[in-house]
């Protein structure tokens, strides 16, 4: 204790902050630094699970990379990204732009539109399930039938299973970005729209030259958080087709599902880990592009 | 209605473009939350009614809340679901405040790498994980137990970070003062600084236990026995089992619903200030 | 002081006793996947065992069956398995390699009495001359028809159709549409995602003059013009014939239970759960012959002991096992969950196969073969994924087919090269 006792203010300060700082510093070496580390080990794996591990180096990435499933998964992965995170953007940016403008209820459109954001993904998966049925049960192609409209097969299809399945994603997380992007818009001081009006500029202008641009650091957050969430999509995939996961035909599969079934179905969890360093590759690619983009602000 | 901030003058006035917009945004909203109503009102409908295509049903009936709730599982998955998000929420506000503190406030070396470290933790995601989560849980025997459901999510780099921000806002002044006083570090860390971050705490709060009230990736690997399961899960097998009967899915996916949704109704406000918060800083 | 000491004394006493009760008391864990009826059987047979036997307790955890095979074997791994699991006859080998299992005692159950009263497809169960898993109930296919439907459509529930065209002609007359020609009733609940595709491999193959593998099951040889005539014939129903349609209310089994299919092949699984469905009738009746030809698919789920149970533990396991493959445990599982007795005579038992409903699939357990799955669930997923490109992507069936055989060829190739 004299020791500690006959220490400097600042460096008392010090032991508390290391002090502090010791749990959480074992938590993030051991449940985070550790596995990250793991990953990339026993990738260069043979392992299923039972049984000894076998050192086989690079042959789960060759295998990847000549794996038609893996690139259809892969595939699959970027169109949920590359799809749904610019139609979400431009539908929530459009959203929060209009509501923004809007006084008569106000508080209530935006509950309205924030609120399947607190729903749980899996739960509304069944929601949705259903709703896709074909007749005479499911609610989109009942309503069909009783218009006397053709029926569309959605998760049946493989051409329109995943854009069902990504529509009910992007439902799920608009509400999100439609109050970030209305936060983004209230940032934006009135006196600059004050002035573009007093120099008789259109709406369309005011939006062009002055809204987008200064959302840009909103826009970028989005893009990056959206993307993420996209990448990572599972929880609808999973609920939606669990007769045939992923399916039919690998089509709606994204890399997570892939991780999961290769894992934790087949065992093969040194095949598995290299699936996770792909995933985590890519998410790296995205996240050092943000970086580089915030950058040239 | 409320007014979220005074009209500006080049908005005075109400012209026909402005009532086209909102009525396309009312029906919007009304699309957004049709999912959802249209499963709650389905959980009222007797089985004979639930392919017709009425929003409203004819002889409402909680018979498919009695149903579902009959056997108790559904209550075991809610006490579960409800035990596991908020201990990982008061775990995460504890810590990652403590540590958003220290990194915001005290002075000392390592503390820029230690921040960096924490910080690249974000870039792991968190499917790279369960693989050597789900070994170690094999190793320390955590697989199918409540433990074993929150230990990966106990502390985050987000919520550190997060907090950090909001710290470096209080004056050093205040705590100064305190030390002054005498007051232990952990002591001004608790009764000063945090009381004066509880926005930010409240966003963390909110963040972390939605997060962890919807997970269903890890909770699905790491139980098997479903009187462990969390409400996602638990919905999962209950649907696949049930299949024929929508109803009493559409009533399980409410019962995993309706909390968050009155939570969200009582403090609406709150909520979205949280998320926010939590969006813009974190 | 000597008040303490006493005390002290007559509480290790106290520990001691309870320490020893403790040791002659020993608790098992039984293993199975969740489906209501069996769950139902297996803890009254606990409760009749725990009676029989005081001091064994058998603790019964069942869950999905998404997620069983899974979960069994990561709890092997990790040490924390069950005593006594259960399993799908098809896994047997996997689990025998991945050493979960331990071969049961010789002595409680001698090879040759095995041989002499179960089924002889219980026989796959033996590796290197032992036992590895016993089943208490054996299942095999027929076809469920609702009589309702069939009166509507004309057709005479007391003639069922005996022959595949007279079945396919069924289903067209069941088959309902609405105005704008989407099916709203299905002659026939299909999906080879369920019991249809054993019905292909076992059945339909062999009814049109193939066989699906090599006697000892390392070749696929349905890649033949009997195969192709099968596989063709089969997702003819969903293109040509229009009698049934894929996912239609997301399983064959609940539309059957919701009276919108007329007729669905399924094991006598089903029974249970359909005598619960208020309002349904329905009869059954043998899988209809080809060509002359008859077979069925006969499948079990086996009760074997783990390698990591021991000392008493095993004993007690011994002995559950022994009691739920009793006659009298079988026919209470028969009574509870419709599964037919795995030893021959309690099957052929006079209650079981002059019973309109047991009847036919006790007489589907003669000309029953069981494929020798090496990944039920691969296997399973490539039949699936052979039927989707014919159906999705208008692939010609003979080139769906070859890809199927060679997909599954390489899965039994990499498997016995091990």
């Amino acid at each position: 204790m004299s020791w500690y006792a006959n220490r400097t203010i600042e460096q008392k300060r010090v032991v508390w902050a290391w002090t502090f700082l010791a749990v959480p510093l074992a938590f993030y070496v051991l449940v985070r630094f550790y596995p990250t580390l793991e990953s990339f080990y026993v990738s260069l794996h043979s392992w299923r699970l039972i049984g000894e591990r076998r050192w086989v180096g690079l042959d789960n990435y060759v295998r990847l990379a000549t794996d038609p499933v893996f690139w259809k998964v892969f595939a699959n992965t970027f169109i949920y990204l590359i799809v749904g995170t610019p139609l979400s953007i431009v539908l929530s940016f459009v959203v929060a732009y209009q509501l923004d403008r809007v006084r008569f209820m106000h508080g209530f459109i935006r509950a309205l539109y924030f609120l399947p954001f607190l729903t749980t993904a899996a739960a509304m998966a069944w929601v949705w399930r259903w709703f896709y049925q074909p007749v005479p049960i499911g609610v989109i192609n009942n309503a069909l039938a009783s218009l006397g409209i053709p029926q569309i097969t959605f998760l049946a299809s493989t051409t329109n299973a995943l854009p069902a399945i990504l529509a009910t994603a992007i439902w799920h997380g608009l509400g999100f970005q439609v109050i970030i992007f209305m936060a983004g818009l209230r940032a934006i001081p009135t006196s600059y729209y004050e002035a573009a009006r007093i120099d008789g500029v259109t709406d369309w202008t005011i939006l062009r030259e002055i809204t987008i641009p200064l959302m840009r650091p909103t826009v970028i957050f989005l893009v990056v958080f959206s993307s993420i969430g996209y990448l990572r999509i599972f929880d609808q995939v999973y609920n939606m087709t669990t007769n045939d996961p992923g399916g039919p035909l690998d089509s709606t599969k994204p890399l997570v599902l892939l991780i999961y079934q290769t894992a934790f179905r087949s065992y093969e969890l040194g095949y598995a880990a290299a699936q996770t360093v792909v995933l985590f590759v890519v998410l790296l690619a995205i996240s050092l592009l943000q970086l580089r983009l915030m950058k040239d602000r | 209605m409320a007014t979220a901030r005074p009209l500006p003058a080049y908005l005075a006035g109400i012209r026909p473009g402005r009532i086209v917009a909102w009525t396309l945004l009312a029906i919007g909203g009304v699309l957004m939350v049709t999912p959802v109503f249209y499963m709650l009102m389905t959980s009222l409908k007797l089985p004979h009614e639930v392919y017709q295509l009425t929003l409203i049903p004819r002889e409402p009936t909680l018979e498919n809340y009695f149903y579902v709730l009959k056997d108790g599982r559904f209550m075991r998955w809610f006490m579960n679901s409800l035990l596991i998000a908020t201990i990982v929420t008061l775990s995460n506000v504890f810590f990652d405040s403590l540590v958003g503190y220290v990194l915001a406030k005290f002075t000392f070396r390592g503390r820029y790498v230690v921040f960096l470290a924490i910080l690249s933790t974000l870039m792991i995601p968190t499917e790279m994980l369960v693989i050597p989560w789900y070994m170690m849980s094999a190793a320390f025997g955590w697989l199918d137990t409540t433990w074993g459901i929150m230990f990966p999510g106990v502390m985050t780099a987000f919520g550190t970070f997060l907090m950090k921000q909001f710290f470096e806002t209080v004056p050093d002044d205040f705590l100064d003062a305190a030390r002054i006083d005498g007051q232990g570090e952990f002591a001004i860390w608790w009764t000063i600084a945090m009381p004066l971050v509880t926005p930010a705490l409240s966003a963390l709060a909110i963040f972390v236990f939605l997060g962890n009230w919807t997970a269903f990736l890890w909770p699905l690997i790491v139980t098997t026995s479903p009187n462990l399961y969390t409400l996602p899960v638990g919905l999962t097998t209950f649907s696949v089992e049930q299949q024929i009967d929508w109803e009493l899915i559409m009533t399980g996916a409410s019962l995993a619903t309706i909390p968050t949704l009155l939570i969200f109704l009582i403090f609406q406000r709150y909520i979205i200030r949280g998320v926010v918060l939590a969006g813009l800083k974190g | 002081m000597r008040i303490l000491k006493s005390l002290a004394a007559a509480a290790l006493l106290a520990v001691g006793f309870a320490g020893g009760v403790k040791a002659q008391s020993v608790e098992i864990e039984y293993w199975q996947y969740t489906f209501e009826t069996r769950v139902r059987a297996m803890d009254e047979l606990i409760k009749r065992f725990e009676a029989a036997n005081p001091g064994i307790k058998v603790k019964h955890v069942n869950f999905p069956y998404n997620d069983y095979r899974t979960k069994v074997s990561a709890a092997m791994a990790a040490g924390q398995g069950p005593d006594v699991v259960q399993l799908f006859y098809g896994w047997l080998d996997d689990f025998h390699n991945s050493k979960i299992l331990q071969p049961l005692p010789a002595a409680a159950f001698p090879a040759a009495k095995i041989e002499a009263e179960y089924f002889p497809m219980v026989r796959e169960m033996k590796r290197d001359g032992a036992y590895y898993a016993l089943p208490t109930a054996v299942r095999s296919l027929s076809v469920f028809y609702n009589t309702r439907l069939m009166k509507e459509a004309g057709l005479d529930p007391a003639k069922p159709p005996a022959t595949l065209d007279a079945l396919l002609d069924a289903a067209k007359k069941m088959t309902k549409r609405d105005a704008s020609g989407n099916i709203t009733q299905v002659g026939i609940g299909a999906g080879v995602e369920w019991q249809d595709q054993h019905w292909w491999r076992e059945v339909l193959v062999r009814q049109f003059g193939g066989t699906p593998y090599s006697a000892e099951g390392r070749q696929v040889t349905y890649n033949s013009e009997a195969g192709l005539k099968a596989l063709t014939w089969y997702v003819d129903m969903f293109r040509t014939h229009k009698v049934t349609a894929r996912n239609f209310m997301d399983e064959p089994q609940a539309a059957f239970r919701a009276q919108r299919a007329g007729l669905m092949v399924d094991g006598n699984f089903r029974i249970g759960a359909l005598e619960r469905t208020r309002g349904l009738e329905w009869i059954v009746a043998p899988l209809p012959s080809h060509n002359g030809i008859r077979s069925n698919y006969g499948s079990y789920w086996v009760n074997g002991i783990t390698a990591s149970s021991k000392g008493a533990k095993l004993d007690a396991a011994t002995k559950f096992l022994a009691f739920v493959t009793t006659p009298e445990a079988m026919q209470h599982w028969l009574d509870v969950t419709g599964e037919l007795p795995a030893r021959e005579a309690a099957a052929y038992s006079k209650s079981a196969t002059e019973s309109p409903i047991y009847g036919p699939f006790v007489a589907g357990l003669k000309e029953a073969h069981a494929t020798r799955f090496v990944d039920e669930s691969a296997q399973r997923q490539l039949v699936m994924d052979a039927v989707s490109r014919i159906l999705l992507e208008n692939q010609d069936p003979a080139v769906s087919l070859k890809i199927m055989a060679e997909a599954e060829q390489k899965l039994l190739d990499g498997f016995y090269k091990k």
